[in-house]
């Protein structure tokens, strides 16, 4: 196989006329960052619509010295925060006590797959009727929505654990309580790590949209009154702050997961590619 | 117990219990005076009223033609895109930081800029739900297509199938089961990113008829929306796992007897 392969790749020696690998994803950063600086200025793009890159990137620099952009940030970061919270509290215990039991699974399966898919966002209404326009509503989508996302994966969690690995417990002796934490829950963490994760993602998500909609206070509605205030470089500012931001956790929860995981057989390659 | 008796009593409850839970609902809402939770029957009524079928032409078939052509749209660019940048490894290794920041940014941050760009009308809502969609197509499809057999691929080369059939016949069926998983993620994106689009701007659409009922405190119409959205998601969620099952038939069966 490998000596299949090996012909078609390209010597080294022939490599020196190409760029070298490391390079590639900064120039296309630079490039897309050039390619949105100049088409506006040389008027392809509307620079109604699109202001250059670098007017842009200045509008954010000046906000970053300013409390009302952090205050944005943290009101943002603050519902991302609780509705994840208050998500894995519920979960991660539901999820196993429910994960545990085969009746308990079956009896619920069919609600978790008919309640999972409904469109957190169509509850928008139901919270600003409940909670106002707050944080407390803000906090209840996040959660509702990174509810589902969790508590399935804890589920395929517990239900994944070796058999052979709780029959050996049990029949040394273990209680249950003994069996779910030795056993239980360190095979169903990997699951866990994951579904956090893709909650955290989910939980940003919701907040923001009701930032947007309901109008409670954050980056969401920031970019909304930048859009209708007709200044559209802090509009750009404000949405590439919600990718850094996206970025940021993101990270945060790989890097955790591989800290957490690192026995793990799925972390072993290092390519992060958890369960 | 044994297995069978178990089995017939796990199904039994799989029906039951949800069944108990709306009939609890009724019993407990019947009657009931608080405003938000109006009784169970209420709801149904309105449901019947709004959406059998009054409603199905003003605002079911614009919101959901809104939906279907945007994640139409993210489909074949994803597909096309992630083909092309599955098979070039230096291409992906440009792509990369582009597509990973794009993806991080929450999706309805912008709905602003779409606004601002497109206008308020439908151009405008399929816009966004493309954009939004294409993510998870389009980094699924970039998976798979790496993720082939290296031997299926040199095969192929090395028996001189031409670059276009090694692409539709060979990439794209292998990479299917992964995109079908992006196409998961991206139809539930898609249905939120319609009512959202809806509840920001529009003059119609379930997003719209929703928010709208709240404002006027129409709550038993509001909870109708909010269950036929939840029947929609769930709808297409079945309707999807069908689709897959039958498209993805052969690689069912394939792993299976490669297991066996």
């Amino acid at each position: 196989m490998a000596t299949l392969a090996r012909p078609t790749r390209r010597r080294p020696d022939g490599a020196r006329l190409r760029l070298p690998d490391w390079l590639l994803p900064w120039l296309s950063v630079l490039g897309v960052l050039v390619l949105f600086d100049v088409l506006p200025r040389i008027g392809v793009l509307p620079s109604r619509h699109f202001p250059p890159i670098s007017k842009t990137l200045g509008t954010l620099g000046d906000q970053l010295t300013q409390s009302s952009f952090w205050d944005a940030v943290g009101s943002t970061l603050e519902g991302w925060a609780l509705g994840l919270g208050v998500a894995a509290a519920l979960a991660i215990p539901l999820g196993i006590v429910i994960g545990s039991s085969r009746l308990l699974y079956r009896s619920v399966r069919a609600l978790i797959e008919f309640l999972r898919p409904i469109p957190s966002v169509a509850l928008i209404p139901l919270a600003i009727l409940i909670y106002g326009s707050g944080l407390k509503s803000t906090v209840f989508l996040a959660a509702f929505a990174s509810f589902w996302q969790l508590i399935v994966q804890v589920l395929y969690g517990v239900q994944d654990v070796d058999p052979v690995a709780t029959d050996t417990a049990r029949s040394f002796g273990f209680s249950r309580t003994q069996r779910l934490l030795r056993v239980t829950l360190p095979s169903s963490v990997p699951y866990i790590a994951t579904g956090l994760r893709i909650a955290s993602a989910v939980s940003l998500i919701l907040t923001v949209t009701a930032e947007l909609v309901i109008g409670s206070s954050g980056l969401g509605k920031a970019i909304t009154e930048a859009r209708s205030g007709g200044d559209v470089q802090l509009m750009y500012a404000l949405i590439i702050t919600t990718g850094v931001l996206g970025v940021l956790l993101n990270t945060i929860f790989v890097q955790g997961e591989r800290r957490v995981l690192h026995w793990h057989p799925s972390q072993r390659d290092s390519r992060g590619a958890a369960a | 117990m044994s297995a069978r008796r178990e089995r017939l009593l796990g199904s039994g409850l799989e029906i039951f219990v949800p069944l108990a839970l709306l009939v609890l609902w009724g019993v407990l809402s019947a009657g009931s005076t608080t405003y938000y939770f109006p009784p169970l029957t209420d709801i149904f009524t309105a449901f019947k009223d709004n959406w059998l079928f009054s409603r199905v032409g003003s605002d079911v078939v614009p919101s959901l033609t809104r939906m279907f052509a945007g994640l139409g749209i993210a489909i074949v660019v994803g597909v096309v895109a992630g083909l092309l940048l599955g098979l070039s490894r230096r291409a992906r290794l440009a792509a990369d930081p582009i597509l990973e920041f794009l993806r991080a940014i929450p999706p309805p941050a912008l709905l602003p800029f779409a606004i601002l760009v497109v206008g308020v009308g439908d151009g405008m809502k399929i816009f966004i739900i493309a954009l939004v969609c294409l993510w998870p197509i389009l980094l699924n499809t970039i998976d798979g297509v790496t993720g082939v057999d290296p031997t299926l691929r040199e095969t192929t080369r090395v028996y001189g199938v031409p670059r276009g059939d090694r692409m539709w016949r060979v990439m794209l069926p292998a990479a299917s089961p992964q995109i079908f998983a992006g196409l998961r993620t991206s139809l539930s994106l898609a249905l939120i990113l319609m009512v959202i689009s809806e509840m920001v701007a529009s003059t119609n659409g379930i997003g719209y008829f929703v928010l709208q009922s709240q404002r006027t405190f129409a709550i038993p119409e509001m909870w109708s929306g909010i269950f036929l959205l939840g029947i929609l998601g769930y709808t297409f969620n079945a309707g999807l796992v069908l689709i897959e099952r039958r498209v993805l038939r052969w690689h069912r069966g394939a792993r299976a007897s490669a297991l066996g």
